[in-house]
């Protein structure tokens, strides 16, 4: 079986019944989809394949042999993010950063299917994803800065407090 | 996990491989089967994926639509206009990534979100099993679909169709319950519940007061059983559903 992850072509060797979440995390090394609940109901595994959002947990790798698979680590680099980091750095939108992975990858999702800055439409395209430190408010403001194209001022937080931990990166 | 894996690549060869169905476990979307997996409830011996099988699809013939087995739950929201009931039913599935995966067989032969909704369009069920192919009306599929393999369902689009949920915070709880209706042109009545024990269940005794909507809903205990689960007991079910059968009516009137 072949994916192309992040733009790079991987042949997999697990199993066809493995699940997508396994094969990303322990065959491939590549950790940003998180083993949550593993049974659907949380949304951290999303990654995106073939240009849709999907739990990665509940998919066999061999259901998706030969798809283009996104993750956090094909959205950008810690000296380049994409807009969707940007903002959810910018508005804070991760406390603990376990469904961050998840929220960010259906988010981009969602802004690349044409997704506007309707907070209700957000909660619909975000309604799987579950945080329990419950951001729910400053990630569907990422979301929404991310959908309108704001540019993101990465010294300093949307609610106006200075980010020193990531002076110098934009 | 699982010594053989079968990824058929057209419906024949689905047909072919299922066989008679014997130790076989059929994977459509995997979101129901793939946990069972992951958490060692279930070990199977050997496994159908029909991923590639070619069993994926509406299509609209005059005025019979028919959908795949493997199409995805999302995909029915395409017939908001034909069938406004059954793209309801499809929305109030689990999420929208959820529903771009998991497909319409493997909830109408899993948590059966969907049973409710296709018993009231009166839906049949074309299905492959040991002794060949068959078509039967849903109702019967579902109560007795060992050893089958569903290929599709179809159904005539109706003149009017609603659906009324009783809508539940969280987006993952199955249905708790849920009413469909249907009224096809020569003015005939369908109506059906999801949510309560076993699968969904048309509600006959209401449809023979569908004219009276107040008399219906005082009529639908009568036609099934209730689940009494965590989601809901059996007797707020019970007190539920005779208003979500008048709200049904109510709206099949407006829209006719």
């Amino acid at each position: 079986m072949n994916l192309t992850v992040n733009g790079v072509d991987a042949t997999i060797e697990s199993g066809p019944l493995t699940s997508l979440l396994d094969v990303l995390r322990d065959e491939l090394g590549i950790t940003s989809p998180k083993a949550g609940c593993e049974q659907g109901g949380c949304g951290a595994c999303t990654v995106i394949v073939d240009g849709e959002p999907r739990r990665s947990c509940l998919t066999p790798v061999a259901a998706v042999d030969g798809a283009s698979v996104t993750t956090v680590e094909g959205l950008g680099t810690p000296e380049h993010m994409a807009p969707i980091q940007q903002a959810f750095t910018h508005h804070y939108a991760a406390q603990c950063g376990f469904c961050t992975s998840g929220m960010m990858m259906a988010a981009q999702a969602y802004i690349d299917r044409g997704g506007s800055d309707d907070p209700g439409a957000i909660q619909e395209a975000l309604g799987g994803h579950v945080c329990r430190c419950t951001g729910y408010v400053k990630i569907i403001d990422a979301v929404g800065a991310a959908a309108r194209g704001d540019s993101f001022d990465l010294t300093v937080t949307a609610a106006g407090a200075t980010m020193t931990n990531l002076g110098g990166v934009a | 996990m699982a010594s053989e894996v079968l990824l058929p690549s057209s419906p024949a060869e689905a047909v072919e491989l299922f066989g008679d169905g014997a130790g076989t476990t059929v994977i459509g979307g995997g979101t129901v089967v793939v946990p069972e997996m992951t958490y060692g409830r279930l070990h199977p011996k050997r496994v159908l994926l029909l991923t590639r099988a070619g069993l994926a699809g509406i299509t609209v013939e005059g005025d019979t639509i028919t959908v795949g087995a493997t199409t995805p739950v999302d995909a029915l929201l395409e017939l908001e206009d034909r069938v406004p009931a059954l793209a309801a039913c499809a929305r109030n599935v689990a999420d929208y990534e959820i529903r771009g995966q998991a497909t319409v067989g493997g909830n109408l032969c899993g948590h059966g979100d969907l049973q409710g909704c296709l018993l009231a369009l009166d839906a049949t069920a074309r299905s492959a099993g040991r002794d060949g192919e068959r078509s039967e009306p849903l109702e019967e599929f579902l109560a007795d679909r060992s050893g089958r393999l569903l290929l599709d369902v179809s159904f005539r689009q109706p003149a009017a169709s609603a659906f009324v949920v009783l809508d539940y915070p969280h987006t993952h709880e199955y249905t708790v319950l849920a009413v469909t209706g249907a009224r096809t042109a020569d003015g005939e009545t369908r109506l059906a519940a999801g949510g309560v024990a076993g699968p969904g269940a048309r509600l006959r005794s209401d449809e023979a007061l569908a004219s009276d909507p107040d008399a219906a809903g005082a009529a639908a205990a009568s036609d099934v059983t209730f689940a009494d689960d965590a989601l809901a007991s059996a007797w707020y079910r019970g007190q539920t559903l005779p208003v979500l059968v008048r709200r049904v009516l109510n709206q099949l009137e407006e829209s006719a």
